[in-house]
């Protein structure tokens, strides 16, 4: 033992190493978590990027800048890499760097694992990128790839797609695997599991999700692979197969994906608005068993996504009965989050400005989503603006909405040093009042019956569209702002305390900010976790 | 009690080196499967690297857990990971056995005109919506070229049945195998660890001469859903297989250089778990792609 207890002394007071290459052989939560949240933002420029182009396109009815074909790349590529690249590597980085410090851990529990879990990403990032400049373009049959476009019909560059889809659910399914293992394995010894943060709670069970989702995705790619080079009949009539099963088997996957990119964001938002509310949060036994049925939910609800595909009455009656049940424990949560704030001392600092925002925009989405779930309903928005204006709602003003709160909220913990406040709140006006031009629009286009993923439209849709791309191109911009704002914090913040907000509670604000490099050598005792609880 | 005994190990290369080898992989592959010539070395050239890379990280940690490194946490680690491991394994087999079932209960019948689909057998005279599927609608259709397919199935209860048998024996024999290691008796351990990996070995050999069987009958991977679901199914499969029996000849050099003692053991432990899971998806396979 006593070996054992000099190799971690040894190793704690040298710290993080000189050099680039330490991110490269880093096995440090930080400096992973570090990495993950600049890939994400990366990956979230480039995707933008993406989306101005389309915006661009769409400013007038008519073709304009690009060829049918490069815009159905542009749509493609912006959602596989804002889904892939962008959402899920940014949750992984806020799991990495949280985590740990929440649960009272020295680091994640398989270290070396975790390196790797990050660096597939980039390799994978650059293979999904190259299919631009590869004979026949890239991929441009949405990012739901579809069979028998993904199949008979696509350019030879969807084989190198497949293979970066795998190596992105590899990545998802380590990450996955090292979450519960540092959760249940990790805690500190005194911690019980309805102790733990709900950011913690969230990200269990959404690995759970990833372990049962990422390897039906792998399946689906496999047999898109061996359709189209091997000449097998899953997706294709004429053997005995079926399109149709494609999907089935895709949204069995790409329904608990959506769950994936939102429950982090429930347990962000379940930890910023008790900090600023000054009370704590109320229902958090219910907030648990609500993100476990979301969860479950989750699983057999895949097929109101194919409503207009085709099947029985009977199977479209239970898809819409199920999809409505997961209001039910949503609405668990907005109401708690609502009762939390209610008569709370609010202030208005910036990550409760978006995590208000939050709620109010996401719920918009999840009402939207109820619309989309009523099968007759949906006969008339499937495949509409309608549904674009939906999920962007969910996952910009949800998943992204959380993100971008999470880091304002753990920035000065992370860095040691506070973001100028003034700023953060220009921009955060800035970005939600100009993501509702873009977004709000949608839903009128959508209803008026503008199909998603076409380059031109008819005259009618020219005032939406134009004031949708205007708004598109500042929230583009806005992002700018917040790489000012991030970068300003790093170099010129003034230091943060320890516990920068008031009343926030958590294990992470009783270490030192920035936090040490190892997070806790000690585990902390019954009466510390039970003073940073969030349960009342 | 203090986190201070559990190891974080500082620095590494070889998860990049595994990325660099599976990207190497993947991009030979992917050109490999366009015909261009240099697919195939690079490929080779990934999969070198992807070895070098396994013994090189499996190397390291194989010596910290000699050199005692490891704690119990970190053995529970293990225990957590690999059983999830695992699970994500089976939910990958869930994909291929989803697809089966869909097109044995739905889709094939629907192409035969059940439930709703009374105009479907019209595309296609004379088509029968059968499982197994042996006349595809394209055989029939377009003047026989598409997925043309006249095959005769493989029987239930040949190599198949005989299969399941040496399978089952082999789950058997590696517990005996974990009871000599918790009791220390190193020669039946052995003895024990030879006789599971023989039989792998068996199934594998058997599995390779039905294939050639089920080749020469015209079932191959280009005679519809049946032939797709069945070689992907039964392929991947004798992957897991041949990757399990790898990992056992490993361990049985282990055992002989003496790694394990009756306590610690867990690198045995979780290739017996996996032989297991491997074993489990062969029986869901014996009743659902060979049987029923």
């Amino acid at each position: 033992m006593s070996t054992i207890s000099a190799v971690a002394a040894h190793d704690d007071h040298h710290g993080p190493e000189k050099g680039l290459l330490r991110w490269v052989k880093t096995t440090n939560h930080k400096d992973i978590g570090t990495l993950y949240l600049w890939f994400a933002f990366s990956m979230l420029l480039l995707g933008g990027a993406f989306a101005m182009g389309i915006r661009a396109e769409l400013l007038h009815p008519g073709l304009q800048l690009m060829d049918p074909q490069f815009f159905n790349q542009l749509t493609t590529m912006h959602g596989l890499i804002m889904v892939f690249g962008a959402i899920m590597p940014a949750f992984v980085g806020l799991a990495n760097w949280l985590i740990p410090m929440m649960v009272g851990a020295p680091d994640m529990a398989l270290p070396r694992l975790n390196n790797w879990s990050f660096w597939v990403l980039p390799f994978a990032g650059a293979i999904l990128l190259s299919t631009f400049f590869m004979e026949g373009g890239a991929p441009a049959f949405g990012w739901t790839f579809y069979a028998p476009l993904s199949t008979t019909f696509a350019p030879d560059s969807t084989d190198f797609f497949i293979f970066a889809i795998h190596l992105l659910g590899f990545s998802s399914i380590m990450g996955a695997i090292n979450i519960i293992a540092t959760v249940l394995n990790m805690k500190a010894p005194e911690m019980r599991l309805m102790d733990m943060p709900l950011f913690v709670w969230t990200w269990l069970i959404t690995s759970f999700l990833l372990i049962g989702a990422m390897p039906v995705l792998a399946g689906a790619v496999t047999m898109m692979l061996t359709d189209r080079n091997f000449g097998t009949a899953f997706f294709d009539a004429t053997g005995g197969g079926d399109p149709v099963m494609f999907q089935h088997i895709f949204w069995f996957f790409g329904h608990p994906e959506v769950y994936i990119m939102i429950l982090p964001a429930f347990g962000v938002i379940s930890h910023i608005l008790p900090t600023f509310a000054r009370k704590p949060l109320f229902g958090y036994a219910s907030m648990v068993y609500a993100t476990a049925s979301i969860a479950f939910l989750s699983y057999i609800v895949w097929a109101h996504h194919m409503f207009l595909t085709g099947m029985p009455v009977a199977g479209e009656l239970y898809f819409m009965y199920a999809t409505m049940l997961i209001a039910v424990p949503t609405g668990v949560k907005v109401f708690n989050w609502v009762a939390t704030i209610w008569k709370g001392s609010m202030t208005f600092e910036t990550p409760m400005l978006w995590a208000l925002s939050f709620v109010i925009l996401f719920t918009i989405g999840g009402f939207s989503g109820l619309m989309l779930g009523i099968v007759p309903a949906d006969i008339q928005y499937h495949d509409t603006y309608f549904v674009v204006a939906h999920f962007h709602y969910v996952l910009v003003t949800g998943a992204l909405w959380g993100i971008i709160a999470a880091v304002f909220y753990w920035l000065p913990k992370w860095t040691g040093k506070m973001y100028n406040e003034t700023l953060g709140k220009v921009h955060f006006w800035w970005a939600m009042i100009s993501v509702n031009v873009v977004f709000f629009p949608q839903h009128f286009l959508g209803l008026a019956g503008m199909p998603r993923r076409i380059p031109d439209y008819s005259l009618q849709f020219a005032d939406f569209n134009y004031i949708s791309s205007i708004g598109g191109f500042a929230f583009g911009l806005s992002f700018v702002l917040f790489a000012y704002i991030v970068v300003d914090c790093i170099r010129n913040g003034k230091p943060a305390d320890s516990r920068p907000w008031y009343s926030a509670k958590g294990l992470e604000w009783t270490l030192s900010s920035p936090a040490p490099y190892h997070s806790f050598n000690t585990p902390p005792t019954r009466a510390e976790i039970l003073e940073e609880s969030q349960h009342s | 009690m203090s986190n201070q005994n559990y190891y974080i190990p500082h620095g590494t290369y070889w998860p990049v080196i595994g990325s660099i080898g599976i990207s190497t992989t993947f991009v030979g592959l992917a050109n490999l499967m366009h015909d261009v010539s240099w697919g195939a070395p690079v490929m080779g050239l990934g999969l070198t690297i992807l070895v070098f890379m396994m013994f090189g990280w499996f190397g390291t940690v194989v010596n910290e857990s000699i050199s005692g490194t490891y704690n119990k946490q970190v053995d529970r680690t293990f225990r957590w990971g690999m059983s999830w491991f695992i699970f994500s394994e089976v939910m990958f087999f869930a994909a291929f056995f989803g697809a089966l079932f869909y097109a044995r209960i739905l889709s094939v019948p629907w192409l035969g005109g059940a439930d709703n689909n009374m105009f479907t057998p019209e595309l296609w005279e004379g088509f029968k919506a059968t499982w197994p599927l042996i006349n595809t609608p394209g055989a029939i259709g377009q003047g026989g070229t598409a997925f043309s397919t006249s095959f005769k199935l493989v029987d239930t209860w040949g190599l198949p049945a005989i299969n399941t048998a040496l399978l089952l024996s082999s789950g058997v024999t590696i517990t005996y195998a974990h009871h000599a290691l918790r009791k220390g008796h190193r020669n039946a351990l052995i003895a024990w660890m030879i006789a599971t990996i023989a039989l792998g070995v068996l199934f594998l050999g058997f599995q390779i001469t039905e294939y050639g069987h089920a080749y020469h009958d015209g079932l191959k991977l280009t005679s519809g859903i049946y032939g797709s679901t069945f070689y992907l199914l039964t392929g991947f499969h004798g992957f897991h297989v041949t990757v399990g029996a790898i990992m056992l000849t490993v361990i049985l050099y282990r055992i002989q250089k003496g790694h394990f003692n009756s306590e610690n053991h867990f690198a045995f432990e979780g290739v017996a778990w996996y032989w297991h899971f491997v074993d489990v998806v062969w029986l869901g396979l014996f009743v659902f792609v060979y049987w029923l």
